[in-house]
């Protein structure tokens, strides 16, 4: 119950409005952000899940690649085909080490031909930007603008009849990962693209920084007209885990790769010569069944799985790997995790136990997401 | 603040209170620490009869978000356990003073309890503690 210490951490551009609306700050890998607002994690995680939830994720890095090179400068930093990615496109994918770790996740949007935006996770902003530029430095104009740029979360069911009030651009036909840049939203520049970190429909709103205030008040009040509110860190977390998404720094890592982290579909072989490509061919090659598996389990008893739980086989008793993930999952009644476990243990049935603080409670493998919502 | 913190309740650092009812302690969490905590997801509690030392952490409370301790604020043995929070933890949020309770302890010295009971806060010198170690 240690207070965090404000003076460190970096603040958002909506750090003040946090303040006003009674959150709980804590210092989250450097950055100053809401872990809840009162109502708690549980209220903001079944507001996401039943009308909208506003999250700040200001604290992303927005990294811009611009020039003739720009298409094959991403496409040699990211895992998939970034060059035949349409405008208008957007994709989660991964950088890798030339060891085929995990430098991070991502999201690259082609903007325009020769314009790419790569978002970043906030931790590793710094760390991105010198492998893009150790990598690709030569090649094109490669920007970081996270500093100058607000991006907003605005994710749930009713997401896209709460933002249809606030801006005329064609969000009803926009599919999910696309995005329309150059657009107006309640009177503010900013682009919207139809992707999230929830498992729910919704989008993130990006806008110059000195908009982000006016913006997020705009939101929030749209949120609020449908029954939506706020969300903190707390209710990203259980919302991303329901969704098995994962998060870097607890289930990726430097040294991870996304074949592990079953990440599969975002490797393309076929697509050129990514930095990484050889150690994951040759990771591939030694049979994906030898290495460890990022598994997800359900928990069968009484326990509730946290990051750093030794995870057993249940027969031998022989430690296997750790949680790297876990916790409540509110909207479905279980409790859940994923960690890494020896191919051998990660299939779907796999009884696993989980050493919770000494007390050894089993839990299931299971495949997928634990929550998908309900398509219209 | 005076509503979240009973006068007839005592404190510990570790944001437990007791209430002393003849020669049995009642043992819950405070206000403070239901707050912090946030929503309360399980609460796991030793079985009647297990003997405890001050300061011994006795079970622990699960939050959506973290994991903490609970300690014993007195020696003795643990007489009765509030099982309804099993299967209902949401009764710490909702009522900690009340059905939120945790154990029941009996000293095992008589002898001792007054001086257990010295070593912890009254309702006016815990919110000064709560104050002195806002930040």
């Amino acid at each position: 119950m240690a207070s965090p210490s404000p003076t460190a951490a970096r603040k958002t551009p909506l750090y003040s409005e946090h303040q006003h609306l009674g959150a709980k700050l804590i210092d989250f890998g450097g950055w100053m952000m809401p872990v809840s607002y009162p109502g708690g994690i549980l209220e903001e995680h079944r507001a996401t899940r039943t009308a909208v939830g506003v999250f700040d994720v200001c604290h992303m890095g927005e990294i811009h690649f611009r020039g003739p090179r720009a298409a094959e400068a991403v496409s040699r930093l990211v895992t998939s085909d970034a060059a035949g990615m349409p405008e208008g496109r957007a994709l989660y994918t991964v950088a890798c080490h030339e060891t085929g770790g995990i430098v991070d996740d991502l999201i690259v949007y082609r903007i325009a031909t020769d314009h790419f935006l790569i978002v970043v996770n906030a931790a590793n902003i710094e760390k991105d930007y010198r492998h893009f530029l150790a990598h690709v430095g030569t090649w094109c104009q490669i920007d970081d603008e996270s500093d100058t740029t607000a991006l907003i979360a605005f994710q749930g069911p009713k997401a896209e009849a709460a933002l249809t009030g606030l801006t005329k651009a064609a969000i009803a036909t926009l599919r999910p990962f696309h995005f329309l840049p150059g657009q107006d939203v309640a009177g503010h520049p900013a682009w919207i693209a139809r992707t999230g970190y929830t498992g729910e429909d919704g989008f993130e709103i990006g806008s110059p920084v000195e908009h982000a205030v006016a913006l997020w008040q705009a939101l929030l009040e749209a949120a609020s007209a449908v029954g939506g509110k706020p969300a903190g860190l707390g209710a990203r977390d259980t919302l991303r885990l329901e969704a098995r998404l994962s998060l870097y720094g607890n289930d990726l890592s430097d040294s991870t790769t996304p074949l592990e982290a079953g990440l599969d579909w975002v490797v393309k072989f076929e697509a050129g010569n990514f930095v990484g490509k050889a150690a994951l061919q040759r990771q591939r090659e030694g049979g994906m069944t030898t290495m460890r598996k990022l598994a997800g389990f359900e928990m069968r008893e009484r326990g509730i799985p946290r990051h750093g739980y030794p995870i057993t086989d249940p027969r031998s008793g022989a430690v296997l790997g750790q949680v790297t993930s876990g916790g409540v999952g509110p909207s479905i009644g279980k409790n859940i995790g994923m960690g890494y476990v020896p191919a051998a243990h990660a299939s779907a049935g796999t009884q696993l136990g989980i050493d919770c603080r000494g007390k050894l409670a089993m839990a299931e493998v299971v495949k997928g997401p634990f929550y998908r919502r309900k398509r219209a | 603040m005076s509503d979240s913190y009973p006068d007839d309740l005592l404190y510990t650092e570790d944001h437990e209170w007791a209430r002393r009812e003849g020669n049995v302690v009642t043992v819950g969490i405070s206000q403070f620490a239901v707050e912090q905590l946030g929503d309360v997801t399980q609460v796991d509690l030793p079985r009647e009869g297990e003997m405890l030392k001050q300061h011994d952490a006795f079970g622990s409370v699960e939050s959506v978000k973290a994991v903490s301790d609970i300690f014993a604020p007195i020696a003795g043995k643990v007489v009765k356990v509030n099982t309804t929070l099993h299967d209902s933890p949401e009764y710490v949020n909702e009522d900690p003073y009340d059905g939120g309770w945790m154990i029941q302890i009996e000293p095992a010295n008589p002898e001792a309890l007054p001086n257990d009971l010295k070593k912890l806060m009254d309702a006016t010198a815990y919110e000064a503690f709560l104050k002195e170690h806002e930040d």
